[in-house]
């Protein structure tokens, strides 16, 4: 859109030989310079400038919709009005369906806690025929730290849909459908993505999973500002991609430690802040999402998958039509399973704590040996395929 | 809710004590910035003025239209029925209530029409954005009905691919300046949700709105949502008019509501 010629909207002649003299030759070239910026780069009167300005906007301006027809579209085109659903009772109720097509979902959890196996779930539905709640399609999988594991898969698949899956070759045609994808820098994973927008648009990838997006930008050499920008540019993309080929999309992000004061606050809460002389420092450690507070505004739903008191808790975070429920869960062969589908509802910001159940005591060896129990879990207790 | 008494150019929040720190409700022919952070509740609001604008001039509203600018997909259809549902039924209560004698007085309004009234634009860069501001003159005098404009947000592609930072703000306020002229003109709300950068003052970090100080000149009135311990409040941060007072409000499934703790008081600072 930004980029249609401005000699190619049908503006009186005169007009659009001053533009193309003075370098103006896109909408974009136009529309980045203020009207008085205009008039006196082009040497004519303001009302002729408002006036060819003003058939430009028009040219350009994305069409309306009443929300009304945006309802019915998705209603009459898309399975479900336009979700995935998860198998998951209490969070597809929450969620008007299931997991929404055409905006970012958002899983983040500490390592080992079950994002990758919701992942490869989820894989499996959407590859999954339509009469049997899937969406038929292929899937996309962004596996940046090679923690896909066809093997597991099927195993999700066998115990979960055994009527399926015991048909011959069933399996392998589901699993033939997830298509794994490797990139090893945010530059190669635009690349792939401008090479699979064209099976996006063509409808023939239903599902989009990056598992880890917080590994990939923060693998990147370059820090600071040039990286958040870099982020910044990779997310509008993803989320317009989400948007034209009304597909969902599910990106995995890790956690990092914040140790030390209070959450962030306006400068019209006046709070007295304890200095350094008055409490001694506190190892008050609490986990965090990476990828930081643009990131956090991106995604349309955030789901939090924490540990507390040895039991999993999946939370809805952030989700626009969502109550701020969190279902305790566990990982079973056939993947993720929710103790209870009614949930329980959090009060206030603590819905979007993560905890991690780490004894203060244990902090440094035990950290690491709590991870890797939890990281074991999930691959060692699992039943071998027959 | 619905007080008897409402001027023709206020739109209702649907909480009480959001409305009273506004003066009532959220004004038309004046631009109101609304910022805070993810998941605070600034879509809900939005979608729920765009609602509430649409309420019959026989229960206080408007009875008007609204536009609904979505610079980052964050409207969710699901949600507007489920606000537009529960708006339709608080009308009928409210009906009932005040017209117990005359059975025939029953809410006419279907969810669907109130989906109907609301125009919805989806915008994918700042000059997609620029562009409709300017158009919106020749669509507002075509649908002369329309009494809220909402932009959800009015930041976010003005946050990324900016090198020339002085060339955005020039662009940004020559916008907020189109958009103040919309609003007098045609006697509209204009209502911009904004997100929140962190900034450092005074040797700590702070949070703030984004797009700069000298943003903070765009809008008539500016309100900051923030979480006040387990309970969402609303602050006026600036406004010519209003005093400087917070008031604690929830999130719902029915929408915005008033907050359910019994300690809710309205802070005069």
């Amino acid at each position: 859109m930004a980029n249609k010629l401005i000699n190619q909207m049908a503006l009186p002649k005169s007009i659009a030989n001053i533009f193309a003299a003075r370098n103006i030759i896109t909408a974009k070239d136009a529309l980045s310079l203020t009207e008085f910026e205009l008039m006196e780069l082009l040497d004519v009167g303001m009302a002729e400038v408002t006036s060819a300005m003003a058939h430009i906007s028009e040219v350009v301006c994305p069409p309306c919709q009443t929300a009304l027809l945006l309802m019915e579209q998705r209603v009459r085109n898309e399975s479900l009005a336009g979700h995935l659903p998860t198998r998951l009772k209490g969070l597809d109720e929450a969620l008007c369906g299931g997991i929404p097509f055409g905006v970012l979902t958002e899983l983040v959890g500490p390592p080992g806690i079950g994002k990758t196996q919701f992942c490869l779930k989820l894989s499996l539905l959407a590859s999954l025929p339509v009469n049997c709640g899937g969406l038929d399609g292929r899937v996309i999988y962004i596996d940046v730290e090679s923690k896909f594991s066809s093997k597991r898969l099927i195993e999700i698949g066998t115990k979960s849909f055994p009527e399926i899956f015991h048909k011959k070759g069933m399996a392998q045609e589901m699993a033939g459908r997830i298509r794994i994808l490797r990139p090893t820098s945010l530059s190669e994973f635009a690349e792939s993505l401008q090479r699979i927008k064209v099976s996006l648009l063509q409808q023939q990838v239903k599902l989009l999973i990056v598992d880890s997006m917080a590994a990939l930008v923060l693998g990147e050499h370059d820090c600071g500002a040039s990286r958040q920008q870099a982020l910044g540019w990779h997310v509008s993309f993803i989320k317009s991609l989400a948007e034209f080929s009304r597909i969902p999309i599910v990106l995995t992000n890790q956690v990092r430690s914040h140790i030390g004061d209070e959450s962030l606050m306006y400068s019209f809460q006046a709070q007295s802040r304890p200095t350094k002389e008055d409490n001694p420092v506190t190892f008050d450690s609490h986990l965090v999402a990476a990828l930081g507070i643009n990131w956090a505004h991106a995604v349309t739903i955030r789901l939090v998958l924490e540990s507390r008191s040895g039991q999993r808790f999946i939370k809805l975070a952030k989700s626009p039509m969502s109550p701020p429920l969190a279902f305790p869960f566990n990982i079973t062969s056939s993947g993720i399973v929710l103790l209870d589908d009614d949930g329980i509802e959090m009060k206030g910001p603590e819905i979007n704590t993560i905890h991690c159940q780490v004894k203060r005591e244990k902090l440094d060896f035990g950290l690491l040996v709590h991870f890797s129990n939890l990281f074991s879990f999930t691959y060692s207790k699992l039943q071998p395929i027959q | 809710m619905f007080n008897e008494e409402r001027f023709s150019s206020l739109i209702t929040t649907s909480c009480v004590d959001l409305d009273n720190i506004l003066g009532g409700g959220i004004n038309c022919k004046e631009v109101t910035e609304i910022g805070g952070v993810p998941g605070i509740g600034k879509t809900q609001i939005g979608i729920q003025l765009a609602v509430n604008v649409q309420i019959p001039l026989e229960y206080g509203g408007l009875g008007g239209k609204a536009i609904y600018i979505d610079t980052e997909g964050s409207f969710m259809v699901e949600r507007v029925l489920q606000i537009a549902e529960a708006c339709i039924e608080d009308m009928s209560e409210y009906s009932h209530h005040f017209h117990k004698d005359n059975q025939a007085y029953g809410v006419k309004m279907h969810p669907n029409s109130i989906l109907e009234n609301i125009f919805y634009f989806r915008v994918c860069s700042y000059t997609e954005q620029i562009a409709l501001v300017n158009y919106l003159d020749k669509f507002v005098t075509e649908h002369k009905d329309v009494k809220i404009i909402i932009i959800d947000s009015v930041t976010f592609h003005f946050r990324q691919d900016f090198d020339d930072m002085a060339l955005r703000t020039r662009l940004l306020g020559e916008m907020s300046l189109k958009l103040m002229k919309l609003a007098r003109n045609f006697c509209l709300a204009v209502v911009m949700l904004n997100q929140v950068t962190t900034k450092h003052i005074e040797g700590s970090f702070q949070l703030t709105l984004a797009l700069g100080d000298s943003w903070s000149h765009s809008c008539t009135n500016r309100i900051i949502l923030y979480w006040n311990g387990n309970e969402r409040h609303a602050y006026i941060d600036k406004s010519p008019s209003l005093k400087s007072a917070s008031a604690p409000y929830s999130v719902t499934s029915r929408g915005i509501r008033n907050s359910t703790s019994s300690s809710k008081r309205i802070k005069m600072v």
